[in-house]
């Protein structure tokens, strides 16, 4: 380096310090504690947490600063031109009074870490080692608690380890926004309470109910605060580490997996500044037990013809049986009612991008179709969803978590986000404590999500979203300011002329529009072709260009890619219903997910042929013909594409012989004589970025009318017998009686108690049906009867969950969102 | 009494307190009451704020900050309401001037209260009384019922466009809500915990905006030197800490009470206004401010009590209460009561206030239910090192001021215990599971 090195000059923004000595730079308004971190000083801390607000609790990040009569708490005290800051390596005083602070944290802790969970990992256990003394000088007898208490089913607080950081109140007060948690009593007998003890909050007693409650156990810089899953189950030591990407919803999380031969022991939440921050919720955390149920399948299994039972087969033999099954089916099948043809491809929404492009490439270059559909919910019956998705949502990068964070103004239409998306929540509502952002939604009621993000709410019933859309004018405000924003959820596609009225709004008013589905292979299996109308890469079928493309890129011939969109979820399930359809193949779908379950019933006990790629025992698989086992999500490498579009790759964590649905459906190609490529991750990622740019045309947006509300026809008028007709609207609460949480029943535990939401009138118009009372929510099909809760929403509109534990709702009443059910009160028999 | 003596007496703040019925409405108008608002509501409001300032008023509270700079840094113009929160959470052991004053001449501070907000342009005012001072509570909601009925209060007073609001709250009875960042959070209905800081109640205050947080004699204070002047309130008092002050006398004399004198009286000047020591009584040790501020000794006799001199001495002003011990008393059990004190109201925020003062209670115990080691004090003294100014807020350096000052001026006393001379004075059932 050469002598004369001219010095950078300072950035407006900028400050120059000095640190044990050293001359830095850091940016206005950052904290010191921050600064030294960057120039590699670490100064022992536990109240401090970035993503908190400075609380200066602890003190022990006390250093010594030019001109202060007493030591700073780096953790409060921003940087300025011109300090001289010495810390702990610089300073006596600094030193002093860090092991200080740490020998009164210890006096009272019981140093019980050789069986603490925290052993190992403990900020408290390597900073005493780090800062503090050798022994204590501490004779008396130490605070006692009971110990553990509950602070939820599956958090438990060891109060006599907790150093009172305040860390997990402050998270539940500033980040997640449920005050599960607060601080009672004071002095030395200061302590951590629950809504059960101290009383506040909500009534005594009321059930602690915090989607992101794991994150307190994660941020306890002691083993004050643990997991029921992970209590005493491991030590970190023995504990290999993989980042790994969150399978449940769109939100696309980064997470660390800590397994344990060949086991996985906990999950965290991953550190991406962009996506999760350092956040995850309960279901991200907790929920991977399903991974290794009792009904996990390991080997092939077919029906054998004699029996007529499933029995365990070889791959070989099960995949001679699937392709011989499937070449039939292809080539038509001669039956009683004439010859039916022809094989229906359902994937469901929880594939990888590899295995979604596998499916779809099967679909096309092998079956010869476009009968594909990843879409494993009520899609609405007028095709509006898949060309809204082939027009705006395909390839889209528009709207990321940063641009939430910084827009004026959010509105969400049939997004429940702490339900459907739970860190896209935390996000929103980190923009408005932190920046103002104002949240409108468009919802039957105030969730308790939107009550926590402020949004002021247009009430409006289930089918009524698009004429909202439409008309309100305070949405045309919100939206027309620079920068806001459009968040449509998956269910608006129920709505007939929701998802145009939401490509209006946002051409209207310039605002971004994104789609925020609810599981983590939706967005991947758009952009994958998993669509009746969509190719791979954002070509339309309907486009001989897009159709041109893809065909030379695999190899066919022109003609080979059928020119019709095929049949969407709910056409292939009444086609196969009606015996128009020979086969199915079925992955990762739950058949009480479906918009009409009985339907779907019939359909896979109707088809000829039935194939299931399936990571456990289902539905499906008692009916198929041919099960094969695939890997999960811990076992394989893969790409979700969350709700923005962005990519969230990640590796294998544990070693496995199962496969990945693509490598199967390449070996079934293979057998049937076509070989589409999708042998392993890299090869079909390669392919991927070599279909990323078309010359086709983007599809045209929708442009549907508003369809005709069933409000109308809701009656609580001449209701004598104490029974009404109703619009039902529902959603799934985020922990339910869903697939991907079974083996974890300390998490269900957690899960909002299940109520039907009814406003006053309509529980008077019932008899005066009170807060509690049974209320029946009843079809042609059956009825569930929940307590009612009375809720500020519109008259003649009844709400209760999808899926809650034991009101499995769409297979008891056969409907969903929209429909008209009667509403009665329960009379004790 | 020799009068160069009586002299120094300046009844201001507490010359209506023998009158009848002092605390009506009718009596204090009699006595001048709200001539001062009448004066203060004609000027503007820069020119009262100008006023004290000149009148070099310090605040009474304890820290002495001069009142007329805090007032000046209210912004102005900000469109946001200002409040100004009167701090009645008179908690301090050894001090008691503020209740006295609220009981017995609850309007001196309503007109305080009016006038202050008038200067800072507040149009909502609170008094934070402590919970256990009822009686003071309800003779000042009275009060202030009475000078709303009068017009002292409420909408357009005295026919000006100024109207103001006062409520007065009275808090749970915690200790650290007499420190404002935890008055103002236990005012808005949190925990009372002090906050940090910055930003600073001037500019984020009670529910975020400008707020004065001044204590009770000091804005009794206010009406005075409006009525009289800054030259007039200088007259008394020294060059930097001027005017009257209220001296709270407790212990070993002869006539406990409060004294109004002149800032900068000595205490032998103070004991012999209270009539000497009680008899076989001699002075030991005395508090100048409280059980917060160091114990001062028989030699510090004739120490100027103003803000300076208490300085100059290693102790602190504070809130003037003088708890005066003889050689009867033992400065070990009386340090080991206050620290008591402390532990208890210590809100336990931060670690070394929470786990440090526990400590020393418990060394303490040992100590004087003698087994105490010559260990515990080298322990004592540098748990105390690791408390001041390594707390959140001043609460734990308040806690290790009389076990400083106590060893330093009467170690032998604590030897005395640890090697036996003095028998225990607790029992050591207090000790179970000490080892």
């Amino acid at each position: 380096m050469s002598s004369d090195v001219v010095k950078a000059a300072p950035k407006p923004d900028e400050v120059t310090l000095t640190l044990d000595g050293m001359e830095v730079t850091a940016p206005k308004g950052e904290l010191l504690i921050r600064t030294a971190e960057r120039y590699g000083i670490e100064i022992p801390r536990f109240c401090d947490h970035p993503l908190l607000e400075p609380a200066g609790a602890c003190r022990q990040c006390l250093v010594e600063v030019e001109g202060q009569r007493k030591p700073v708490a780096s953790c409060t005290q921003t940087v300025a031109d011109g300090m001289v800051v010495r810390t702990q390596l610089s300073s006596p005083v600094a030193e002093k009074a860090q092991a200080g602070i740490m020998e009164m944290l210890l006096i009272n802790h019981p140093l019980d870490c050789p069986m603490c969970d925290k052993g190992g990992e403990c900020p408290l256990q390597n900073q005493a080692m780090s800062t503090g003394r050798a022994d204590s000088r501490f004779v008396e007898q130490k605070r006692e608690y009971p110990k553990p208490i509950n602070l939820s089913a599956q958090v438990l607080l060891d109060r006599e380890r907790c150093v009172l950081c305040q860390r997990c109140t402050r998270f539940s007060d500033e980040i997640a926004g449920d005050n599960f948690i607060d601080m009672m009593d004071r002095s030395a007998d200061e302590q951590i309470g629950t809504v059960d003890t101290a009383g506040f909050g909500g009534a005594a007693g009321e059930p602690f109910n915090s989607y992101f409650s794991g994150n307190t156990v994660q941020i306890c810089p002691v083993g004050a605060l643990t997991g029921v899953q992970y209590r005493f189950r491991s030590r970190p030591f023995d504990l290999v580490s993989s980042p790994s990407v969150c399978e449940h919803c769109s939100a696309g999380c980064a997470q660390r997996t800590d397994h344990r031969r060949g086991k996985v022991m906990r999950r965290l939440a991953g550190d991406d500044a962009a996506v999760n921050e350092e956040w995850n919720c309960d279901k991200g955390r907790w929920g991977f037990q399903y991974a290794t149920a009792t009904d996990r399948l390991t080997t092939p299994l077919v029906r054998d013809a004699r029996t007529g039972a499933l029995r365990e087969a070889s791959w070989p033999e099960a995949l001679r049986v699937a392709a011989e099954g499937l070449r039939a089916a292809r080539a038509g099948v001669s039956t009683e009612d004439g010859v039916r043809s022809g094989v229906g491809v359902l994937t469901g929404g929880r594939l990888t991008v590899e295995d979604a492009f596998a499916y779809a490439k099967l679909a096309r270059a092998v079956l010869g179709t476009n009968d594909i559909d990843f879409r494993a919910r009520p899609i609405g019956v007028s095709g509006e969803e898949a060309q809204f998705l082939a027009s705006t949502v395909v390839g889209a990068v528009d709207v990321t978590y940063s641009d939430v964070e910084s827009a004026p103004a959010v509105v969400l239409v049939a997004l429940e986000p702490e339900d459907e998306c739970p860190i896209l929540f935390l996000r929103l509502r980190k923009a408005r404590r932190r920046k103002g952002l104002a949240v409108t939604a468009v919802a039957p009621f105030a969730t308790r999500g939107l009550v926590k993000l402020g949004a002021s709410l247009l009430a409006t019933a289930p089918g009524e979203e698009a004429a909202t859309l439409a008309d309100a004018e305070e949405l045309r405000a919100a939206l027309g300011r620079p920068g806001a924003i459009l968040l449509v959820g998956e269910r608006l596609a129920q709505v007939r002329g929701g998802l145009s009225a939401a490509v209006r709004l946002a051409e209207q008013t310039g605002c971004k529009l994104a789609w925020v589905p609810r599981r983590a292979g939706d967005r991947g299996a758009v952009d994958a072709g998993c669509l009746p109308n969509l190719l791979p890469g954002a070509r339309p079928v309907t486009d001989a260009l897009a159709r041109d493309e893809i065909a030379t890129a695999w190899g066919l011939p022109p003609e080979a890619i059928p020119a019709t969109p095929g049949r969407d979820t709910d056409g292939i399930l009444v086609a196969a219903a009606a015996g128009q359809l020979s086969a199915l193949i079925v992955a990762g779908v739950d058949i009480d997910d479906l918009a009409d379950p009985a339907l779907a019933r019939q359909a896979l006990s109707t088809v000829d042929f039935l194939v299931s790629l399936e990571v456990r025992g289902s539905a499906v698989t008692e009916q198929a013909d041919v099960v094969l086992p695939v890997a999960t999500v811990a076992e394989k490498d893969g790409t979700f594409l969350n709700w923005e579009g962005r990519l969230r790759t990640f590796t294998t964590v544990l070693a496995s012989s199962a496969m990945t649905d693509a490598r199967v459906l390449d070996a079934l190609a293979s057998e049937m004589g076509v070989e589409i490529g999708c042998r392993d991750v890299a090869g079909i990622r390669r392919e991927l970025r070599g279909l990323s740019r078309t010359a086709a045309q983007r599809a045209v947006p929708p442009a549907l009318g508003p369809g005709v509300s069933a409000v109308a026809t809701a009656a609580l008028e001449g209701a004598s017998a104490g029974v009404v007709r109703a619009v039902l609207d529902t959603w799934p609460e985020l922990i339910d009686a869903g697939r991907l949480l079974d083996g974890d029943d300390v998490l269900r535990r957690t899960a909002r108690p299940p109520v039907v939401r009814l406003s006053k009138q309509t529980a008077v118009a019932l008899g005066d049906v009170a807060d509690g009372d049974p209320v029946r929510v009843a079809s042609d099909r059956g009825s569930i009867t929940l307590p009612a809760a009375i809720t500020e929403m519109p008259d003649g509109v009844v709400w209760l969950p999808t899926n809650s534990p034991g009101a499995p709702l769409r297979r008891t009443l056969g409907v969903t969102s929209g429909a008209v059910v009667t509403v009665g009160r329960e009379v004790a028999a | 009494m020799r009068p160069e003596l009586l002299a120094k007496l300046t009844p201001v703040l507490t010359r209506r307190w023998i009158e009848p019925d002092a605390w009506r409405i009718d009596t204090y108008e009699r006595l001048d009451g709200y001539r001062a608002l009448r004066k203060a509501l004609a000027a503007h409001p820069d020119e009262l704020i100008a006023l004290i300032k000149e009148s070099g008023l310090r605040g009474r509270g304890g820290a002495g900050f001069p009142t007329g700079m805090k007032w000046g840094f209210i912004p102005q113009n900000d469109n946001k309401p200002h409040y100004l929160v009167v701090n009645a959470d008179e908690g301090e052991p050894g001090t008691c001037k503020d209740l006295p004053l609220m009981t017995h001449d609850p309007h001196a501070l309503i007109e305080g209260v009016i006038i202050a907000s008038y200067a800072i342009r507040a149009a909502q005012a609170f008094i934070y009384v402590r919970g256990e001072a009822v009686n003071a509570a309800r003779r000042l909601r009275n009060a202030v019922a009475e000078a709303y009925a009068a017009g002292y209060l409420g909408k357009n007073i005295l026919g000006k466009s100024f109207s103001l609001d006062v409520v007065v709250h009275s808090g749970a009875g915690a200790y650290i809500c007499g420190e404002e960042t935890a008055l103002l959070d236990s005012l808005e209905g949190f925990r009372g915990q002090p906050r940090l800081r910055p930003p600073f109640p001037a500019t984020h205050g009670l529910y975020a905006c400008p707020t004065v947080v001044n204590n009770v004699g000091t804005i009794a204070s206010v009406p005075p030197i409006v009525l009289a002047g800054a030259a007039w309130w200088k007259s008394m008092g020294t060059e930097k800490s001027s005017g009257p002050m209220i001296y709270s006398l407790s212990g070993r004399i002869v006539n406990p009470g409060q004294y109004e004198c002149t800032m900068g009286i000595t205490l032998r000047e103070l004991i012999e206004l209270a009539g000497g020591m009680q008899p076989g009584h001699e002075l030991s040790f005395w508090t100048p401010g409280g059980s917060s501020t160091p114990l001062l000794t028989a030699d510090h006799i004739d120490v100027p009590l103003d803000f300076e001199g208490v300085a100059a001495a290693g102790s602190i002003l504070g809130t003037t209460a003088l708890q005066i011990f003889s050689q009867r008393d033992d400065p070990v059990y009386a340090t080991y009561r206050w620290l008591k004190f402390y532990e208890h109201e210590s809100c336990g925020k931060c670690t070394p206030c929470r786990e440090g003062n526990n400590w020393m209670v418990r060394t303490y115990q040992r100590i004087l239910s003698g087994q105490g080691t010559h260990e515990d004090l080298d322990t004592l003294l540098d748990t105390c090192d690791n408390i001041v100014g390594r707390a959140f807020c001043g609460l734990g350096d308040g806690a290790a001021a009389p076990v400083m000052s106590s060893m330093k001026f009467f170690k032998q006393d604590y030897l005395d215990y640890i090697e036996g001379r003095t028998p225990p004075r607790l029992s050591d059932k207090l000790l179970v599971g000490a080892h």
